[in-house]
């Protein structure tokens, strides 16, 4: 009972603190928006890394298709989408407050809808592939769509779109974004703590620890795998529209489909702050957000190498993250009685074995 | 598109051209995949670090060059440096997730790679740089098609490391040690290998393969700091079509890629040059899963 | 008693908390300077440029300080710059600039590198009602947004390849033949500035009813462009373009020798950004290449005196220039923007120093600076170089013109 106290009474604390924050800290809004799309991404790339063992470089597909499908449905609502991208900008651009909000909203939900589409189509050819396959395939998968949309002139080519831009003063349009940013990333948390509190939850574990022999069991792995992406991708679709609009200028390579910077972060937060967990993604998106911005100016230059040798210690030396470690460490905290460290340890060899 | 291939059947000449442009660059594509092949194959190691090795190599080429060294001859010096780099890097971080998940050592070489390209980056700047042999360049044909005399170099030397190469796995106690390792590697240490050094001497003869590669390519084309990604990728395009330990199919596959990639940029456009490489990637994946599926009952 | 969420919880709070303590913002003046802010390309593919872009500001803000600095109600001020490194990357661009004006306080910015960071960190600029003169986006899809807060020294990119097809057109006559006759070749990498350079000479080559034969655009990490050169080979153009910043330049220059492309004539942007002389050699003469701006013409204006005169001092000041990329001197021509509006503003109001921005009517070293409704400046040509042997030579438009222009080009 008083577990459960506590658990509302943090969960209302950081509602209250996220609610709060944009007005605290008015300067800081878009870095703290940042903060709950870096929570979504790591909490759905651990859907299927860390509670099914599917450990996928290409989650980022969903970003960036539900960003350009987003912004496709925000000018295509009223404007010829060629001519609007069309390289030197012909079309002189005019949205008026309902225009903008219309499209706005819908092209988020065609961009989740979409981006589930997508995540059924790439299930189909991406789910066979096992371990290390799987991961190169789903990179490739992402790399090739980037490519393709930079190919793809009708929707500007290598040279990007300018979002249409928000009707109102800056700092209503921050909070306007930030909140909807918190919205999304919060539904994720609430939504995958339901799910996990279901049979899907075992069943996806099952697959990680065993897939053959959960098969054998009845469970029907593909569609359990498929159904998992699916929601992932729901959500990345979601941030993926959102980030665009916040950046105000999307082009395929550095903004829609980041594999090597948002793809890779996602896997070291979840791997930061310790995977198959439901708070440590949380724990380590807020960790490493923060480091990130306070020291990535300072760092002149090297912030990439730094990061590089951050992957490799992360993966090398501490691969169970911080609550994977702090579980290790007092189990106790976790509800795990000691008797059951065999059967726990048991676990992770399985998992180390796969 | 349809003109571009028009092109080729009125003028059958410039095909020429292509193909050998596409055979001299799959050989070396094929040697970098070899060095993919043999840690694959030896250690289960995914490399993504594989293309930066190989822009590593071109790098030391272009500074010797810098200093009036003859490219060429960074051949040996980036084959001995990069062993010696790949020695240290095995040490440091392959030996502590060979025992890992697979996902471990590709997540792991992927953080190899970002520091590699921003190490680079770092000391030589983003811009494209080359190695001048300062070769001839043949003309044939009546003019149509050009043969630069150090495609024709690279390409020996490239046949001539990878024969030596397959002379010394058949034929030294490392190659042999090396060879019993990847059959079977407890096998192996119980018959009194040292499989720890068995594997550091592999990945480290990866690193060096892909460091003479390196020096070929800045050579025929040019280096980047950020361009070794693609070079891994048609590594694994080309060991995932080949599978591993299949020397031929390495070498069938390199020349094969190298020929894709210059049939598409003439005949669908310089943009979908790179997205043929990662489109075989992920057609090959699907072709193998296909065939997995058939055989998935029978091997489990 | 603990619990795994109050831990958490634990952890978030003093995350929260310490975000909060994270730097405090100062102002855009600060004692007496005043402070300008800048993300910039340091790291990533943009980051030759980025880094002649940043020398070029450096260099402006070091002179000016040194003659006595900015007068603004009767008090001398010194400038000073706050760098961002975008990573070549428009997200982090947008998200950075938004951090210059949010948390360090800054309403006075320059440019970034390039049209596409400028395309990411313009709307930023313009919703926050803070001035930005910039030196390196030339798109002209930055002009038609209808922003009043971008201010741009350098021409549009539609101007870059525009007087060598002119050039192309001309010659054909001169030979007896019609320009739309002319064949020409395209390879442009595939990004915003590229792309708008394209549709620049796409317009007119449709303007003379020439072919475009070749359509090519190069992708990011393109190491070979062999295959758009055989085609080139197989088709015949009498003109071939390129444009893919350093990059691009350095590529083509490198595989269009060891080819042996006989095209008549190759025009190319970033000739000097990419060093081909150096590289290249005797291989790149007769090229065509678009500039901004020349050390051999005849501006003049305050601080560095004729454009020869600024060329000297920045050779002075940096390792390692054989030839100033036109890239710094624009970026010192935006300082220097700067410095005049504000003392003719005579106040750091931001309203009225963008009025006076607005106003700016000025002779520089860079070329004559004044700005159309739409924030492009309106007072200076592209001229048009050739490399004759080894040397860059104006040849076009002919009111700058110094040399003929060599043609057919001779193919080593």
């Amino acid at each position: 009972m008083s577990g459960n106290a506590t658990q509302n009474l943090l969960h209302g604390a950081i509602l209250v603190a996220g609610i709060a924050a944009p007005f605290l800290f008015p300067n800081y809004s878009f870095q703290l928006a940042l903060l709950w799309i870096m929570i979504l991404f790591a909490l759905t790339w651990d859907i299927l890394g860390g509670q099914m063992g599917y450990n996928s470089l290409g989650n980022i597909l969903f970003f960036g298709a539900g960003m350009y499908a987003c912004t496709v449905v925000q000018i295509g609502l009223y404007y010829d989408v060629g001519a609007y991208t069309s390289a030197f900008g012909a079309v002189k651009v005019d949205f008026t407050p309902d225009q903008y909000f219309t499209g706005l909203f819908l092209g988020i939900a065609v961009a989740a809808l979409l981006s589930m589409v997508l995540a059924v189509l790439f299930g189909w050819i991406v789910f066979g592939l096992r371990g290390p396959y799987f991961a190169i395939g789903t990179l490739g998968v992402a790399i090739a769509a980037g490519e393709l949309i930079s190919a793809w002139e009708w929707v500007g080519a290598g040279g990007g779109i300018s979002l249409p831009t928000y009707p109102g003063e800056p700092d209503a349009r921050a909070n306007f974004f930030y909140f909807l940013c918190m919205a999304s990333a919060v539904a994720t948390f609430a939504f995958l703590k339901w799910l996990y509190s279901t049979r899907f939850k075992l069943a996806i574990n099952a697959i990680r620890d065993d897939e053959e022999k959960a098969e054998a069991m009845g469970i029907h792995t593909t569609r359990y795998k498929t159904v998992a992406w699916t929601i992932a991708a729901f959500f990345l679709g979601i941030s993926g529209a959102l980030f665009g609009n916040m950046t105000g200028f999307i082009e395929p390579l550095e903004v829609a489909f980041p594999t090597v910077t948002f793809g890779i972060f996602m896997v070291l937060m979840v791997l930061l702050g310790g995977k198959g967990t439901l708070w440590g993604p949380v724990l380590g998106a807020a960790l490493f957000h923060l480091i990130k911005e306070v020291t990535w100016t300072h760092l002149l230059g090297w912030q990439w190498v730094a990061l590089g040798l951050l992957i490799i210690v992360n993966v090398v030396y501490f691969q169970q993250g911080i609550l994977g470690w702090a579980r290790d460490r007092w189990p106790e905290l976790f509800g795990i009685r000691v008797e059951d460290r065999q059967a726990k340890a048991g676990v992770g060899q399985a998992e180390a074995a796969e | 598109m349809l003109d571009n291939l028009a092109v080729l059947s009125i003028a059958p000449v410039f095909n020429i051209q292509l193909l050998l442009d596409g055979l001299f660059i799959g050989a070396i594509f094929a040697l970098a995949a070899y060095g993919l092949a043999l840690v694959w194959g030896v250690m289960n190691v995914k490399n993504l670090a594989q293309g930066d090795y190989v822009i590593m190599g071109g790098y030391i080429a272009y500074s010797l060059g810098q200093i009036g060294v003859h490219p060429i001859l960074g051949l040996p010096v980036a084959f001995v440096g990069m062993f010696a780099f790949g020695w240290i890097v095995y040490v440091l971080i392959i030996r502590r997730v060979i025992e890992r998940d697979l996902f471990t050592s590709l997540l792991a070489t992927f953080g190899i790679a970002i520091v590699v390209q921003q190490v680079l980056n770092q000391i030589y700047g983003p811009e494209v740089r080359t190695a001048d042999a300062g070769l001839e360049v043949r003309t044939i044909i009546g003019g149509q098609v050009t043969v630069a005399d150090i495609r024709i170099v690279s390409f020996v030397l490239a046949a001539a490391l990878a024969a030596s190469l397959i002379l010394f796995m058949k034929r030294s106690r490392m190659g042999q040690a090396i060879r019993a390792t990847a059959q079977d590697a407890r096998a192996a240490k119980i018959m009194g290998i040292d499989t720890d050094r068995v594997y550091a001497f592999t990945y480290a003869l990866n690193a060096a393969i892909c460091g003479a590669a390196g020096v070929l390519i800045s050579m025929i084309w040019v280096i980047q700091p950020f361009f070794g990604i693609t070079h891994s990728i048609r590594s694994f395009v080309i060991v995932t079509a080949a599978g591993f330990g299949n020397l031929p199919g390495v070498i069938m596959a390199g020349l094969g890629l190298g020929l894709a990639e210059q049939y598409s940029g003439f005949v669908l456009g310089a943009e979908f040059q790179q997205a043929t490489v990662v489109g075989l990637l992920v057609l090959v994946l699907v072709i193998r899963q296909i065939q997995q599926g058939r055989q998935r009952q029978v091997v489990q | 008693m603990f619990s795994l969420e109050k831990s958490v919880g634990f952890a978030l709070g003093a995350v929260v908390l310490s975000a909060a303590i994270a730097l405090p913002a100062s102002a855009k003046v600060e004692g007496d300077t005043i402070v300008l802010g800048s993300a910039i390309s340091l790291t990533g593919k943009y980051s030759t440029n980025g880094i002649h872009a940043q020398n070029g500001y450096e260099l402006a803000v070091k002179r000016i300080n040194e003659m006595g600095g900015v007068k603004v109600g009767g008090k001398a001020y010194k400038l000073k710059v706050v760098y961002y490194d975008d990573e070549s990357t428009p997200a982090r661009g947008a998200q950075l600039a938004e951090r210059l004006i949010k948390q360090d306080g800054v309403q006075f910015m320059l440019g970034p590198y390039s049209s596409g960071l400028t395309k990411a960190i313009a709307p930023v600029t313009e919703k926050y009602k803070v001035p930005m003169v910039e030196a390196e986006g030339a798109s002209r899809s930055l002009f038609t947004q209808g922003y009043k807060y971008l201010f741009a020294v350098l021409s549009t990119s539609e101007q870059y390849l525009a007087s060598s097809i002119d050039l192309a057109a001309e010659i054909a006559k001169k030979n007896g033949k019609d320009p739309s006759d002319v064949k020409i070749a395209m390879a442009f990498e595939n990004d915003p500035f590229s792309l708008d350079v394209r549709a620049g000479v796409v317009e007119d080559a449709k303007k003379y009813g020439m072919k475009i034969v070749i359509d090519d655009k190069l992708p990011r990490d393109l190491s070979d462009m062999s295959a758009t050169l055989t085609k080139t080979r197989a088709l015949k153009p009498d003109l071939l373009v390129v444009s893919g910043h350093s990059k691009g330049a350095a590529t083509a220059a490198r595989q269009i020798a060891e080819m042996k492309i006989d095209t008549p004539m190759i025009a190319m942007t970033h000739c000097e950004a990419a060093k081909i002389v150096d590289q290249f050699g005797a291989s790149t003469n007769d090229y065509l290449c678009p500039t901004q701006w020349a050390e051999t013409l005849s501006y003049k204006g305050d601080y560095f005196g004729t454009a020869a005169e600024y060329d000297a001092l920045f050779k002075q000041t940096f390792d390692g220039y054989k030839n100033v990329p036109y890239q710094a001197a624009q970026a010192s021509a935006a300082v220097l923007v700067w410095k005049d509006a504000f003392e003719r503003a005579n106040t750091f109001d931001v309203p009225k120093v963008r009025d006076a921005l607005a106003a700016t009517d000025m002779k520089t070293f860079y070329g004559g600076i004044r700005f159309s409704e739409a924030g492009n400046n309106i007072a200076k040509p592209m001229v048009l170089r050739q490399i004759q042997d080894g040397i860059y030579n104006v040849v076009a438009p002919s009111k700058w013109a110094s040399h003929e222009v060599n043609h057919p080009r001779k193919a080593p």
